[in-house]
């Protein structure tokens, strides 16, 4: 295959992977937050409401959408750009097994980060554009709230980029091979590194706009925050990007401290990991979602400057002098 | 050089996956415009006053920490990938960064920038 068709090709999956992904999480959430909540969720269409989904695509795909009279036009028709182009692009350094990646970058944690870090300017442009207040707000506050999260959330990871010595998510998961004592994985999470985990999950679940976090969707405040003007497939898009985010920030979980595609007693280099292992990354970034999920049917929602002070105050520092220590601790043993 | 390749390859794709998608749907959804539906959403009511106001000056101060700490962050991540290879004092420098970082957290703490008004 020419390199360029490869690209392509590899492209091309990712974005089937990154729509399946969608279909499948919208259907997951409504059944889990069902659940929590002591309801059904979707059961009509198909077997126990799987095709729901689909057709909630089908629907939105027909459904007028249309821009507000008070609208900025040009802004408001390029904010779906701005959310969801740079959502897909974080695909492009997902580690998915030993021989399944879709690009070899050196940088790819920082990589994920930088394009991940375009999102709230795609959201606060949707808010801004409608010229709805409630928008407005919604987007401000997801805008606030991404930009102060975002710092701890670079931070908490830097020790696993220090013990690694690389950024390139590949070396970190190979980093994390060989077992303490003989038996335990020598996975981040089972290091002291758990400190840090701590710390990215906080941090994540704010980026994420995740309850107790979602103060710029507040359903019940905001109706849909920034996207409270946006009808039809504009609408799809924007939420697309949302669960794209949310399998994305746990697929870099798994991978930073779950050892990624790594299964305990199988050698990495085994023949068999160039199938078991996407398919065990991909059980591992589920179970995050699915803990993600059960936190949003558990917890209430912080007010704003309870959230402003827990980022500045509590996380920021923590991250600073935990980083410190790792520094110490690994300097002391070495 | 292949890999930036796939980022370009995955900016395009994603571009044309949005303009394909939208096509897709204009071409399969009504077109009926009527004035109310293109009215500003607000529960019914009609707004008053225009929602593009000042807005609150909070968010300015904490854009501006940020870029300072997102900055800082950059620096961090060579450091860090560095940090193996038995550089002389490496872990010196960083704590004097980090010390006048912390102390400007500090002093925004101190000065009232961290509290939300």
């Amino acid at each position: 295959m020419s390199p360029l068709l490869s690209i392509l090709v590899r492209a091309l999956l990712a974005l089937l992977l990154m729509l399946a992904n969608g279909v499948v999480l919208i259907y997951m959430l409504r059944k889990v937050l069902g659940h929590l909540h002591l309801r059904i969720g979707p059961n009509r269409v198909g077997p126990f409401g799987a095709l729901q989904t689909s057709m909630d695509v089908v629907k939105l795909l027909t459904k007028e959408d249309f821009i507000p009279s008070a609208a900025d036009k040009w802004l408001f028709r390029l904010a779906p750009y701005m959310v969801f182009v740079p959502s897909f692009m974080a695909y492009a350094a997902l580690v998915l097994g030993p021989k399944a990646a879709f690009s070899g970058l050196d940088t790819g944690l920082l990589y994920v980060f930088a394009v991940l870090a375009l999102v709230p300017m795609g959201v606060m442009m949707a808010g801004w554009a409608s010229n709805s207040k409630w928008s407005l707000i919604g987007g401000m506050r997801a805008a606030a709230q991404q930009i102060s999260y975002e710092v701890p959330l670079l931070l908490s990871v830097l020790p696993i980029v220090m013990t690694a010595g690389s950024m390139s998510l590949a070396a970190i998961v190979k980093s994390q091979t060989g077992y303490a004592l003989g038996f335990i994985p020598r996975w981040n999470v089972l290091s002291p590194q758990i400190v840090g985990f701590g710390l990215f999950m906080i941090a994540a679940l704010a980026e994420l706009n995740q309850t107790p976090f979602d103060m710029s969707e507040a359903e019940s405040e905001l109706i849909s925050g920034f996207a409270n003007e946006y009808s039809g497939m504009r609408f799809g898009l924007l939420f697309l990007s949302e669960f794209s985010n949310s399998f994305i920030i746990s697929a870099l979980a798994a991978t930073l401290f779950f050892g990624g595609w790594l299964v305990p007693g199988i050698d990495p280099a085994s023949p068999v990991m160039v199938w078991l292992g996407p398919a065990v990354l991909l059980l591992k970034t589920y179970v995050g979602i699915f803990v993600l999920m059960w936190i949003r049917g558990t917890l209430p929602r912080i007010r704003i400057d309870q959230m402003l002070a827990l980022g500045w105050k509590a996380l920021i520092p923590a991250s600073l002098v935990w980083l410190m220590l790792t520094g110490v601790i690994v300097r002391a043993v070495s | 050089m292949a890999d930036h390749l796939v980022v370009a390859a995955f900016l395009a794709l994603g571009v044309v996956f949005v303009i394909a998608t939208l096509g897709v749907s204009w071409l399969l959804q009504p077109h009926r415009p009527s004035e109310e539906k293109y009215s500003t959403y607000e529960c019914g009511s009609e707004p008053i006053g225009p929602p593009w106001v000042q807005f609150h000056i909070g968010y300015y101060v904490y854009a501006l920490l940020f870029v300072m700490f997102d900055i800082e962050t950059v620096f961090l991540y060579p450091w860090a990938v560095a940090f193996g290879q038995r550089i002389p004092f490496i872990l010196t420098e960083m704590t004097v960064f980090l010390a006048i970082i912390g102390a400007g957290l500090a002093y925004a703490w101190k000065e009232g920038a961290l509290k939300w008004r």
